[in-house]
């Protein structure tokens, strides 16, 4: 049973990775990298690492979301490439 | 050149995938890292330490001397990032918005003209404008004493449960930018200046700096802190868990103001004055 939502949770960081690097909007960039970070967290703490489960929820997911956010409030929202 | 880049990708992907193989499988007692290091520490933490939560134990006492040194690298990151997003000479903005709190005008001034006195009367705006909230300004104030104590308790119960000075010191730092979010980039600045969070860094990653000076003092190793049992008046197997604390509150701390220095140069654009 474990495994099953270990594999279902490891599909969804592999589709938040993709989504994010593919999406044109910046913003939604940075939410699903949130996503994708929330993700490795619930992952690392079903493998039993709590510790590093903490520091990406709290960095990943928590203030590395904010700072892109800020950065994409100060440039552009939309990328050129 | 993006099919190239894909085949690169997908080339060493897949080289990456196939050395996992070799790895020996999750939880294998048998396994390098099972004979040799861990059962140390599992057998010996509390005897030597008396703190129950390994992960602590390693990161501030054992290795203690790696910790130091990626606090040091957050300290240059931050201080890199501040003379990089920095805009030093100062820049008067071309206008400024207030608003007349009882009448809820805006009053637009242009350069040159002359800047009311901030007061209850009058309160300054941005220029870009966000939305004023008053539920989402009254439900950040109520939380954020929660969320402050709930990072000093993470710190502070580190050697007991996962957590410790770099969970705590970025939870303390969202909690100021929770404020600067929701509030405006001056209320925050007011409350915690650009100067004292430069000073706060460093003085962060002098203490704990100072710490495994101090242990060197008193005739000890660098960073082996059961040499402060002298001070603390406790033996020398409690003096190192008192000695991890004293590490971890210099690692939030120099966390926490990296964070805050972050936010204010990329909210601000480098100029500390509007921002998100």
């Amino acid at each position: 049973m474990l495994w099953l939502i270990q594999l279902i949770i490891l599909i969804i960081v592999v589709i938040t990775a993709l989504a994010a690097i593919t999406v044109r909007d910046l913003l939604g960039a940075a939410i699903l990298f949130g996503a994708y970070s929330f993700m490795m967290c619930l992952l690392w703490a079903i493998m039993g690492a709590v510790d590093v489960a903490f520091t990406e929820a709290s960095v990943g997911a928590g203030i590395s979301t904010v700072l892109f956010v800020s950065a994409v409030f100060r440039t552009s929202r939309r990328t050129k490439d | 050149m993006k099919a190239a880049g894909a085949i690169v990708v997908l080339l060493f992907g897949s080289l990456l995938i196939y050395c996992t193989l070799d790895f020996p499988s999750w939880g294998d007692p048998t396994s390098p890292a099972s004979t040799h290091v861990s059962p140390y520490y599992i057998e010996n933490t509390l005897k030597d330490t008396s703190v129950p939560n390994i992960v602590t134990a390693v990161l501030a006492d054992y290795r203690g001397y790696d910790t130091m040194f990626e606090t040091i690298v957050i300290f240059s990151a931050g201080i890199a990032c501040l003379f990089l997003l920095r805009r030093f000479k100062h820049v008067e903005p071309d206008t400024r918005l207030y608003r007349h709190v009882p009448t809820g005008i805006t009053f637009r001034i242009e350069k040159g003209g002359r800047y009311p006195r901030e007061s209850d009367l009058f309160e300054r705006i941005d220029l870009q404008w966000v939305p004023h909230d008053l539920i989402i300004k009254t439900t950040c104030r109520m939380i954020i004493p929660f969320i402050q104590i709930f990072a000093l308790y993470v710190i502070a119960h580190g050697h007991h449960s996962p957590g410790g000075g770099f969970q705590g010191g970025v939870i303390l730092g969202a909690s100021v930018i929770l404020f600067a979010v929701s509030h405006n980039l001056r209320s925050s600045t007011n409350r915690i200046s650009e100067r004292n969070t430069v000073l706060l860094c460093t003085l962060g990653v002098f203490l704990y700096v100072a710490t495994g000076g101090l242990s060197l003092l008193l005739g000890s190793n660098f960073l082996d802190y059961s040499a402060l049992s002298q001070i603390f008046g406790v033996d020398p197997v409690t003096a190192r868990s008192h000695g991890i604390l004293l590490v971890e509150i210099g690692v939030g701390m120099a966390v926490m103001a990296v964070m805050i220095s972050l936010y204010y140069n990329l909210a601000s654009a480098g100029k500390q004055d509007e921002g998100l």
